[in-house]
């Protein structure tokens, strides 16, 4: 399963599936992480966690091993 | 409605400006910051212009899930029945994800009005909202303000003061038609209680699982079922759950009223975007932040910076050898009061207490603010252009090694001024635990108050109160301290749990209104200036009591007026008494003297105090820091270099002083977790204290039955920090529950 962690900066994706339950999954949906979501990595952090990505239109910060729960195309 | 109060709740994303229209509608200066969740509780004041209104500013939040408290605030107000209105606020330069709320709240069935704010920022971009469009999909009026600029605010106001007069909004947007059909099945099976305007609303929210909602309208066990089988159709249906099934709906009803609204300029790279392409570079991220930091810190409190010129002038001058202005000459502060106090005749008991006591003491005190002053101009700025969430981003890395997050490291920063703002600054982490552990630890950092102490400490032990090697030192055993203690609490009952999602946004780039900027300096100046002239004033009287009053020759009485009394005459002090009581506590930490254990104590209620209180004690008259006598006499109490290291250790690490734990106390709202605080804190200082101790003493050949219990604790530590999370610690207690179970 490909994650949204696995996303190299500069790539653009589209999400397919957030698994796993409770509040960090819902967390990431209300903010419009959900089936069908386009985002970009924009960059990685200097000591390479957290990720940012651009998502809806705004910056996001999230860390590998949140992103794990993500599936991506 | 003349007679009777308005209620309005301001509701709206994190960051989105609430809190600025806040400030200006009702003139509180409830501070403001470019930084994802400042406000935890929520928060009312009148309309200034208008009393009869009142406002509640609510916490920022992203959806009206059931899952973090800031949510479950808000939800519990808007259904509370009290508010009579909502103003939604809205940053247009961000449409998508803040109509996702605006769409929860439009459904509650409230009157709402939104709030588009940042309409500067939007007409700055070149992109058009066409409101009409935007408030006939929304099924409410739409606005569109600038709360920064104070634009379209009055015509705000009074749009929500005509739509608290409807019924409420009625949400026109609709879903798929088979979730529609789920939707009316399950309206159908509410019970007759819940009103006409606020069915849909817990329609979509039983239908999300929601067990809060459902606790709340006591649904019949069938027909809790019949919604289980119903939701559990649907979700086969459409092969998903029905939280992502609600989610996926709403955003694409938001796609379609943003088709129908928004005309967006030519995208091209944002100031924002070009300021983080090199503050949160790969390469250049980390050595920026140092340099900042460096930077910061030289301005604020290096040698021959501005906020140490500063507070050397208030130090030497206004509470010193008075000073020379504009070719007159002014007599310092105490010279002044002196001379008041002489001419009034006043008794030497009320010179003594007035000048050493009071004056002295607070004196001591408001030295620091030029200081402290620069840093937090520096430190707020970072914070409200968005540079500070940056750092978050940077530093999260570390900070998660030890169970916080990047959000605990500006309480941190804070804390190098005063603990008191540094303690405050903890309220804009969202995740409880994070939060406390955050106040736990944070004034483990070295504040300016114990630098005197650690001049002092230099002195003592190599001669020489500038020592640039040794200083470094105590802030690294206050970074340790930190550390260890994260480590280790995260594995304990309090603290366990899985760790915190770290999800936030990076807000835009911007320069800050000088307004906000100046609340947020003096948010954070004046939580010192109060402890100065409250707690402090407070604690210079009991300690100038309780070295000036004693009882000598069986005379309980004023000493210094006393017959016949040495010149050392607080050695008959109630403080003398008092430390001499107590001081078998400090045995195994290597100092047992009554005078070193009555500066401990004097420390914990204000670390101003140790210095003075050691001149005091030592009788080196108006002993400073960076008095070699003080030094000698100082050094003289102690055994041995180790105790003096672990009376620096102890005084450093303990409770930090009366105003840190009054503001623990206001952070944490809970006595037992005050009580857990600082009593952590004391502990570890005195384990710490009697480490450095017995571990010197044993180098040096000398081992007691106390080398065993600091080897004890040591091993203790050491267990507490590797050994991996207990599998208790993983209990997940956050898990959706299907409807039937919660009422049955």
């Amino acid at each position: 399963m490909k994650t949204l962690g696995d996303v190299a900066v500069g790539d653009s994706s589209t999400i397919i599936k957030l698994h796993g339950e409770g509040a960090l999954r819902r967390h990431l949906m209300d903010l419009g992480l959900i089936k069908g979501t386009q985002f970009k990595v924009v960059k990685v952090a200097p000591l390479g966690d957290p990720i940012q990505i651009t998502v809806r239109g705004y910056e996001l910060s999230i860390r590998k091993e949140e992103a794990a729960i993500v599936e991506v195309q | 409605m003349a007679a009777s109060q308005l209620h309005v709740a301001l509701a709206g994303n994190p960051n989105c400006g609430k809190t600025t229209l806040f400030n200006l509608i009702t003139g509180q200066n409830g501070y403001v910051g470019n930084w994802p969740g400042v406000t935890v509780e929520k928060k009312e004041a009148k309309l200034t212009s208008d009393k009869s209104v009142t406002i509640t500013d609510l916490p920022g939040i992203y959806s009206l899930s059931p899952y973090s408290p800031e949510e479950k605030v808000s939800r519990d107000y808007l259904m509370s029945g009290e508010p009579d209105v909502v103003i939604q606020v809205i940053d247009a330069t961000n449409l998508e994800r803040n109509l996702y709320l605006a769409l929860q709240v439009v459904e509650t069935g409230l009157p709402v009005v939104a709030a588009l704010n940042m309409a500067d920022l939007v007409e700055k971009n070149g992109d058009k909202i066409d409101t009409r469009a935007l408030s006939k999909s929304l099924g409410c009026p739409v606005v569109m303000i600038s709360a920064l600029r104070n634009k379209g605010v009055d015509e705000l106001l009074a749009e929500a003061k005509r739509a608290a007069a409807t019924k409420g909004s009625v949400p026109e947007h609709r879903f798929d038609s088979a979730i529609e059909d789920v939707l009316t099945k399950i309206e159908d099976l509410l019970p007759s209680s819940v009103p006409a305007s606020k069915r849909r609303y817990f329609a979509v929210k039983l239908f999300e699982r929601d067990r809060d909602a459902l606790r709340l309208i006591n649904l019949p066990k069938d027909s809790a079922t019949r919604v289980d089988e119903l939701i559990a159709a649907c979700e086969k249906d459409c092969d998903d759950d029905a939280e992502s099934i609600i989610t996926g709906e709403r955003y694409a009803v938001i796609a379609h009223m943003i088709d129908g609204c928004l005309k967006k300029a030519p995208a091209r790279m944002s100031t924002s975007e070009k300021i983080d392409r090199i503050v949160t570079n790969r390469i250049l991220g980390l050595p920026l932040f140092i340099l900042i930091m460096w930077a910061v810190y030289s301005i604020a409190t290096g040698a021959d910076a501005f906020g140490t010129a500063g507070t050397d002038w208030v130090n030497d001058n206004l509470f010193g050898e008075g000073f020379e202005l504009f070719g007159m000459q002014f007599q310092s502060i105490p010279g002044v009061i002196e001379g008041w106090l002489v001419a009034a005749g006043a008794s030497d008991l009320v010179q003594s207490l007035v000048l050493d006591g009071i004056v002295a003491g607070v004196g001591a005190v408001l030295g620091f603010i030029p200081q402290m002053f620069v840093l937090f101009v520096l430190l707020s700025f970072l914070e409200d252009c968005g540079y500070m969430a940056r750092v978050a981003f940077v530093m999260d890395r570390v900070f998660r090694r030890f169970g916080l997050s990047g959000k605990s490291f500006i309480p941190m920063l804070v804390s190098t001024g005063c603990g008191v703002p540094g303690v405050l600054a903890t309220k804009t982490i969202e995740n409880e635990k994070d939060r406390r552990m955050t106040v736990m630890t944070t004034t483990f950092i070295p504040c300016g108050a114990k630098l005197p102490i650690i001049a002092l400490l230099m002195g003592a032990m190599v001669g020489d109160a500038e020592a640039s090697w040794i200083s470094p030192l105590f802030y690294f055993l206050g970074v340790i301290a930190v550390i260890v203690s994260g480590i280790m609490l995260k594995k304990t009952k309090l603290f366990a749990g899985r760790p915190t999602p770290f999800v936030m946004e990076l807000p835009s780039y911007h320069f800050p209104s000088i307004r906000s900027w100046w609340l947020h300096i003096w948010e954070r100046v004046s939580a010192y200036v109060k402890k100065a002239f409250t707690i402090i004033f407070a604690s210079t009287i009991v300690v100038w009591f309780l070295t000036n009053f004693g009882v000598y020759e069986g005379a309980f009485g004023f000493l210094p007026a006393m017959e016949g009394i040495p010149e050392e005459f607080t050695d008959y002090s109630v403080l003398a008494m008092v430390g001499g009581a107590i001081a078998f506590i400090f045995a195994p930490l290597g100092f047992d003297s009554w005078q070193a254990t009555a500066m401990s104590i004097t420390g914990l209620v204000a670390k101003e105090n140790v210095v003075a209180t050691a001149s005091s004690l030592l009788h080196i008259a108006d002993g400073t820091e960076t008095d070699p006598n003080l030094w000698a006499a100082f050094a003289g109490m102690f055994p041995s270099m180790g105790a003096i290291a672990a009376f620096g250790a102890f005084n450093l690490l303990c409770a930090p002083c009366f105003a840190a734990m009054g503001t623990i106390r206001a952070q944490m709202n809970s006595a037992k977790w005050t009580a857990i605080a600082i009593g952590y804190e004391c502990a570890f200082a005195w384990v710490v204290g009697l480490m450095i101790n017995q571990f010197y003493l044993a180098a040096t050949g000398v081992f007691s039955i106390w080398t065993v219990v600091a080897v004890a604790f040591a091993a203790a530590i050491i267990f507490q920090v590797v050994r991996p999370m207990p599998k208790w610690a993983w209990e997940d207690n956050d898990k959706v529950v299907p409807a039937g179970a919660v009422t049955a």
